[in-house]
């Protein structure tokens, strides 16, 4: 059960990511979950968005390279340990978390998690095995 | 289509006729720029020759050159050897700098570029019953209404599109079965790529030749830009002080252009001034023969190539000019190595999923010389992670590295933020001569 994310490539130059910003505001499409990855010279903005498919349409329209990636949508307990209780099932069975963010808002008494990891088949299955509840990109699209 | 040359007599001359006619039309413009162009009567004159010394080709090397500045000089309408009167269109170069350089056309001369760009459209296998899509700019610039006669010459149905508004031309390249396109190699290729992302497939379009010139390109943009668009992809030269497109054409064979050398005389020239035999790379120079308006003797255009008098395997008989490989006034000379935009390119194209969208900055702090290329970054090679991309600009550091000997820092852009000017692509900025 995967999400899809978008990846957009952002330059580092001043403005360029309000100007992004402002384009998916313009066009109603709201970031549910949002992360950005940056370096001296360009920056990665990854997000989940309730139709990734208006949202990829409308980005390379405007002139943004944009990639979609599989990923996992994780509800974690809301308590002290939550998290680590997931990334020691993940570890556990040598799967690697290459970055992890959280969602803007919380579902209840349990965070909701974007879990980028090497091994995503294996990744769901453990999960799924320890109990550890993950979204469907319908249930997404309803955020 | 059933005839392969559009003027079988003319494109097919044996090479000793093919040089009467020169001998007896340099003769004729030397006579013309004599009389009624004061800017050649007086260097002439400072050469102590006059029409009566030049008998033919053989005498080429004893008359002046023309050179940019000369245009610039006589600016605007200095160089014309008829009265304005005569002159029905003029068009003008992009200069970045200054004033543009002018030229203007007699009735006489626009029917011979539309003769000549006719011969191009069939080189290209392109006849009346072709659908001709022109993305050129209409302008001044000369390219729309070169591509535009010259279609309208062979009986095409022509769309003049003129350049920019990516969506549109794709919709109606779709709509209106468009069979051939003229542009510049870097639109047809910014075309290709908005056609994977618009997710049109190959079976949707009639599209089979393309018309490429107005900037330098290499094999590996035309192998590129065949594959996506299912098209032969030619090569057409031209420029605006000469003529515009058509002074030369590729045929199928795909193997250098033809040069219609019963209107123009080519020469390649070397660094001391002479003349270079055929196979040697030099500064390409042109003598107009049959331009009333502005003929121009030996003008160098400063585009680096070759020329070629071995017979051709499409018939014709005029010589043919090899790839430019650059600019002699574009070189780039870094840290005392000589640099071609277009090396810089074929290292770029060695890293897979690397489009050729480019833009060279060249710049120098302190007393070093730096360059930045920066390349346009495609959806192929997009990916989610920054060690992803930093493994990619690596790769292309590498490979400037080792393909063109030059050690270049790397920035990825978004697609489509790299400067271009009426669709052209421009290539390098130089801020060492701005300092
Ligand atoms: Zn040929």
């Amino acid at each position: 059960m995967y999400v899809k994310q978008i990846s957009v490539f952002i330059e580092n130059t001043p403005g360029r990511l309000a100007h992004f910003t402002k384009l998916l505001g313009d066009n109603n499409i709201d970031l549910v979950s949002l992360s950005v990855a940056d370096t001296t010279h360009f920056g990665i903005l990854r997000g989940i968005v309730a139709d990734y498919e208006k949202a990829v349409k409308l980005i390379s329209e405007n002139g943004y390279t944009v990639k979609l990636t599989d990923v996992l949508a994780v509800s974690v307990p809301d308590h002290p340990g939550g998290l680590a209780e997931v990334l020691e099932t993940l570890s556990g069975h040598d799967i690697v978390v290459e970055y992890l963010y959280s969602f803007v808002r919380n579902a209840g008494d349990h965070a909701l998690i974007i879990f980028r990891v090497d091994k995503l088949d294996e990744a769901e299955k453990v999960l799924t095995e320890a109990g550890v509840r993950l979204l469907s990109q319908d249930e997404v699209r309803g955020l | 289509m059933e005839q392969v040359y559009w003027n079988p007599t003319m494109e097919t001359m044996p090479r000793e006729q093919l040089r009467a006619l020169q001998n007896e039309r340099l003769r004729d413009v030397v006579r013309r720029v004599y009389e009624h162009v004061p800017f050649y009567r007086n260097k002439m004159q400072q050469l102590g020759i006059t029409p009566n010394d030049i008998h033919g080709v053989e005498e080429l090397h004893l008359l002046p050159f023309t050179e940019k500045q000369d245009l610039r000089n006589n600016y605007p309408f200095g160089l014309f050897a008829v009265p304005q009167s005569e002159i029905v269109r003029i068009h003008a170069s992009s200069g970045t700098t200054g004033k543009p350089s002018v030229a203007g056309y007699t009735s006489g001369d626009v029917d011979r570029w539309a003769e000549l760009m006719a011969r191009a459209m069939y080189c290209a296998n392109v006849g009346k019953s072709d659908i001709v899509q022109v993305a050129y700019g209409y302008g001044l610039f000369t390219g729309g209404l070169g591509a535009h006669y010259g279609a309208e010459r062979v009986g095409a149905s022509v769309i003049p599109m003129s350049g920019g508004n990516t969506v549109r031309q794709l919709m109606l390249m779709e709509d209106f079965g468009s069979t051939a396109l003229c542009c510049t190699p870097s639109y047809a290729l910014n075309l290709a790529d908005a056609m994977e992302r618009e997710g049109i497939t190959l079976d949707r379009i009639r599209l089979k030749s393309g018309i490429f010139g107005a900037e330098p390109w290499t094999e590996d943009m035309r192998r590129r830009i065949e594959e996506k668009m299912g098209i032969d992809a030619l090569n057409v030269y031209g420029l605006s002080e000469v003529m515009g497109p058509g002074v030369a054409m590729e045929c199928m064979a795909k193997n250098g252009m033809h040069i219609w050398e019963d209107h123009f005389l080519p020469e390649v020239i070397g660094p001391d001034g002479k003349s270079l035999p055929y196979g040697e790379q030099g500064d390409l120079t042109f003598t107009t023969l049959t331009k009333h308006g502005m003929p121009l003797i030996r003008y160098r255009t400063h585009d680096l190539c070759t020329l070629t008098d071995e017979p051709c395997p499409c018939g014709r008989t005029h010589v043919r000019m090899g790839r430019v490989m650059g600019r002699t006034d574009d070189m780039l000379i870094i840290r005392g190595v000589n640099v071609f935009p277009s090396q810089i390119e074929h290292a770029l194209l060695q890293v897979p999923g690397i489009e050729p969208h480019y833009h060279i900055v060249v710049d120098r702090v302190g007393t070093l010389d730096t360059i930045e290329v920066q390349v346009e970054l495609s959806p192929s090679v997009m990916s989610d992670t920054v060690r992803d991309l930093e493994t990619l600009e690596r790769k292309i550091v590498n490979s400037l590295a080792s393909h063109a000997l030059i050690h270049a820092s790397v920035k990825l852009c978004q697609p489509g933020t790299l400067p271009r000017s009426e669709g052209k692509a421009v290539r390098v900025t130089d801020r060492r001569h701005l300092q």
